[in-house]
Order: structure tokens, then C-alpha cells, then sequence
């Protein structure tokens, strides 16, 4: 248990200090390795709560995926060049505390006031094989079918809308 | 077992496999120099010990003494992270590969993998998804227009690929019916080596490994006639050789990934009706696990001396028109198959 309290302290600190670190780099570039750690340490934060696939799912996706198209068009687009994105219109300033704010009560809220689901027993969710692959998609292709297909054809029509938006500026 | 005894194997095992890849890692770049020389008719290094098998030392000694060169406009710690990144990646992704079955030692009961894991696949996709960003960090922070073409061709490249190459990947799990590298080791017994069963997959893997390594004919992000040395040419000294290092150690996991997927891993058919003892059966199958890894990494090298480098718009539409739609009919293959086989 003791080792458990210690390996998640280490990352819980990993996660903010870097996520810290990605607001307040200039250079995007260094933001975008800072929140590739941050992925890294919730991904092993996920491994704590035996979630064993939705850690790896966290690397691939995510730090693995999604960053590296984040790092292309970083890198591509130059943005260090381009005007400061505040500078230009003070309302945007105002706006960002605004939606911050809100995240940050949504977040205590679901923190400190919601309580887990009384229909889980707590020893299910402990266990170590609540997070296999097994169960997961066990559970998908039951009890989450219809949620589960509607996000496929979600991102299905997402596809074809990119295709079709890629097709139109090459013709 | 307790905690200490399970310690204590672990690093045996991590220091064993490490020697083994540091050593062959070496001897690949001496075997590379000599086929290459015995494709285009040369002699190749010779002259350090008999026949030059000392070579990979007196390289390492070469590297160790030259300058390490850092450019004025680099940016310092990330030109020091990504061929630390590389060497992480190329190293720690062997952790979950098999090399040979349960042995006995001292009483101990041991299976020749450091970490038995269910997870084993996707964790070694999640590393490789990683490695990109050595490679694209390398071409940023270096400031240097070669490097950054090279970074951003890699990482295009390599996104492309992951895509066929996770296709290709999910017909061997659909019907090994696991994650663990070993229970799909242990579902290819016998003939249904998975290169039997899914050819259609075992090509697609194959060409999306040299993609993801970075091998000829798709080594786009380090094409010297337009882009000097690509990625890496703002590199010199150690730093080169960390990415050299992983080069060469990411051809040693394609290889042992490609023999654990579709090459039956460490079993040889129908050794076991030979009725040798338990140890002999063991020693011939972990020597018959490395014969297949040499195998592949000898076929690594032949390509690189036999076929030229790919245009890069040729490289996309191979990637993409060709490989991405030939792996998804091995998964209706792979349906088929579980429907012959399974039902």
C-alpha cells in the first residue's frame, strides 16, 4: 500500500508540475512535449486504478496519435511567429477566465460533492481484472452496443467529411 | 515466490537480454558493412582482428573520441532528449518478447520473458508510437531545414504505417484470441504458423516493420541525396550513435516481433514427438527462436543492398492506396478463418 501512495504521489506531481508547464511555455513546441509527459504520467496514474487498458489507450492514442498530429501542425504552421492571440482582442482575455472558471467548479464538484455509483460494489472495480481487454469489450459489445456504435458512425461521418473537405481544395 | 526472488530474476533476465542486444546491435553493424560489400562485390572492413570482427569496437572507440558538435541555434535539451528517447524506446519495448518456453533453473520455475503481461501487444504499439518523437524532436530542435524535412517526412511516415501495420496486428489477436505474447506464441503450434494462415497480413506487417524502422527502401526521413543526412545531421559523436544504436535495436524488435506474430515464435513443428528431454527440447527451441531472428535480420540487410529508395509520393500511396485496404481484406481472411476453425 505504502508503495502504491509513493508511486502515486510521484506521478500526481509529474502530471500538474507539467501540465503547469504547458500554460506557461512560449515556445509551443515545448508545450506540446510537456503535455505528452502529462499524458505519460496519467497513463501510469490509470495503471494505479488497474485500468490496464485505458492506460495503454492513453499512450497510443493520445501521447502516441493525437500529439503528433498536434506537434505537425505546430511545426509546420510556425506559430511562435504569428501575433499574440491576446494582444489582438482583449473580450478573449475575459473569455478564457470565464470558461476557465467553470472547468474549475465542474472539476471540485466532481471532486469533492459526487460520490461513485452506488450499483458498482467496490470490490468489482478494485479488482485486477476489472481493466483487461476482456471485460471491456465484453462489456461494449453487451451492455454499451448502442452507445458504442453510434460513436463509430460518429467518427465515420467525421472521416468522410474530412475526405470530402480534402478532395474539394485539390480539384 | 517472493518479492525479492521475483526482483532478483527480473534483472537477471533484463541484463541477459540487454548483453544480447548491446552485442548483436554491434555485430549488425559489422554484418551490414560486410553484406553490403559482398552485394556490391567489395571487401569491406577487414582489417581489425581476423576478418575485422573487431570493427564494432574500433567504432565505438572512433565515436567516444570525436566532438560533440551542438549548433548555435539548437535547442539544447531537446537535442539532448531525442536520442535518449530513441535509445528508451528501442530498449524497453523488448520487455514483453518472448524468447523461449518455461525452463527450470535451480528449482525455479522460469519463463523466458521479462514481463508476461496482458497488455503485451498494445504495449509494445504504444512504445513504437512513441519512438516518432525522438525522430521529430530530433529534426526540430536541431534548427536546421534538413533535419526538420527529415523529422516531419518521419513522422508522417511512420503515422502512415502504424495504421496497416495495427490492422495487420488485430487479425493475429483476433485469432490467437490474446494479447500476451506468449499465448500467441503458443496458438501458432504445429504448422499454423501465422504467416501460413494470414500471408496477405504477414506481407503488410512486414513491409509496414521496414517503414516503421526506417529502412530502406522507405529510409525517406534520412535520404542523403536531398536532405543530407535528414534527421540527424546536425548530430555527431554519441548522440549519433544513440540513433545509430536504435536503428539497429529497432531492426531487433521488428525481427523478433515479426518471428513472434507470424513465425511461431520459439516453437519448431512437431519437436515435441522427437522425445528429447525437456532441456534439449528448450535449448533447440530458444536457438531455433534466434536462427529466425537472424533470419530476418540478414533479409533486413539484403533489401537495403537490393532494392533503391522509394520516390515519397510512391511512398504515401503504397502506404495507404495499397497496404491500409490489403490489411483490412486479411481481417475479413481472418473472419473466414476463425469461422473454419474456431466454430
Amino acid at each position: 500500500m505504502l508503495l502504491e501512495v509513493i508511486i502515486f504521489i510521484t506521478l500526481a506531481l509529474i502530471a500538474a508540475v507539467s501540465a503547469i508547464l504547458v500554460v506557461t511555455r512560449s515556445n509551443p513546441v515545448i508545450s506540446a512535449l510537456f503535455l505528452i509527459l502529462n499524458f505519460g504520467a496519467l497513463a501510469g496514474i490509470y495503471l494505479l486504478l488497474n485500468a490496464q487498458f485505458i492506460a495503454v489507450a492513453q499512450v497510443i492514442v493520445y501521447a502516441g496519435a493525437i500529439m503528433v498530429l498536434f506537434l505537425f501542425v505546430i511545426m509546420l504552421l510556425r506559430p511562435e511567429n504569428e501575433k499574440k492571440i491576446f494582444s489582438s482582442n482583449p473580450l478573449i482575455k475575459t473569455l478564457a477566465f470565464v470558461i476557465g472558471g467553470v472547468v474549475f467548479i465542474q472539476l471540485i464538484y466532481l471532486i469533492f460533492i459526487v460520490r461513485p455509483s452506488e450499483s458498482q460494489s467496490p470490490e468489482v472495480a478494485q479488482s485486477i481484472q476489472a481493466g483487461t481487454v476482456e471485460k471491456i469489450g465484453t462489456l461494449l459489445f453487451t451492455e454499451y452496443i448502442l452507445p458504442f456504435e453510434a460513436a463509430g458512425f460518429l467518427l465515420l461521418a467525421a472521416t468522410i467529411g474530412a475526405l470530402v473537405l480534402a478532395k474539394k481544395k485539390f480539384e | 515466490m517472493n518479492y525479492l526472488e521475483i526482483i532478483v530474476i527480473t534483472l537477471v533476465k533484463i541484463l541477459i537480454i540487454f548483453t544480447i542486444m548491446m552485442l548483436t546491435v554491434s555485430y549488425l553493424v559489422y554484418f551490414e558493412r560486410r553484406i553490403s560489400a559482398w552485394v556490391q562485390n567489395r571487401l569491406g572492413p577487414n582489417r581489425v582482428g581476423w576478418e575485422g570482427v573487431l570493427q564494432p569496437f574500433a567504432d565505438v572507440f572512433k565515436l567516444l573520441l570525436k566532438e560533440d558538435i551542438v549548433p548555435l541555434v539548437a535547442n539544447k535539451p531537446l537535442h539532448t532528449l531525442a536520442p535518449i528517447l530513441a535509445l528508451f524506446v528501442a530498449f524497453s519495448t523488448y520487455a514483453v518478447i518472448p524468447f523461449g518456453p518455461d525452463i527450470t533453473v535451480f528449482g525455479y520455475k522460469v519463463s523466458l520473458v521479462v514481463a508476461d503481461i496482458n497488455m503485451g501487444i498494445l504495449y509494445v504499439l504504444a512504445l513504437t508510437s512513441l519512438g516518432v518523437y525522438a525522430i521529430t524532436f530530433a529534426g526540430w530542435s536541431s534548427g536546421s531545414k534538413y533535419s526538420l524535412f527529415g523529422g516531419v517526412r518521419a513522422s508522417a511516415q511512420m503515422i502512415s504505417y502504424e495504421v496497416s501495420m495495427g490492422f495487420s496486428v488485430a487479425g493475429v489477436l483476433l485469432f490467437a484470441e490474446s494479447l500476451r505474447p506468449v499465448a500467441i506464441v503458443e496458438a501458432q503450434s504445429g504448422w499454423m504458423w501465422n504467416a501460413v494462415l494470414q500471408p496477405i497480413g504477414f506481407i503488410t506487417f512486414l513491409v509496414s516493420a521496414f517503414a516503421e524502422t526506417n529502412r530502406l527502401p522507405f529510409d525517406l526521413p534520412e535520404a542523403e541525396p536531398e536532405l543530407v543526412g535528414g534527421f540527424h545531421t546536425e548530430y555527431s559523436s554519441m548522440k549519433f550513435a544513440g540513433f545509430f544504436l536504435a536503428e539497429y535495436a529497432n531492426m531487433i524488435i521488428a525481427s523478433a516481433l515479426i518471428v513472434t506474430l507470424y513465425l511461431g515464435g520459439w516453437q519448431i513443428p512437431y519437436i515435441e514427438l522427437l522425445g528429447l528431454p525437456s532441456w534439449l527440447t528448450a535449448a533447440i527451441q530458444v536457438a531455433g527462436f534466434f536462427f529466425k531472428v537472424g533470419f530476418l535480420l540478414f533479409f533486413f540487410l539484403w533489401v537495403r543492398w537490393t532494392i533503391p529508395r522509394f520516390r515519397y509520393d510512391q511512398l504515401m500511396s503504397l502506404g495507404w492506396k495499397v497496404m491500409f485496404p490489403l490489411s483490412l481484406i486479411n481481417l475479413v481472411w481472418v473472419a473466414v478463418l476463425i469461422m473454419i476453425f474456431k466454430l
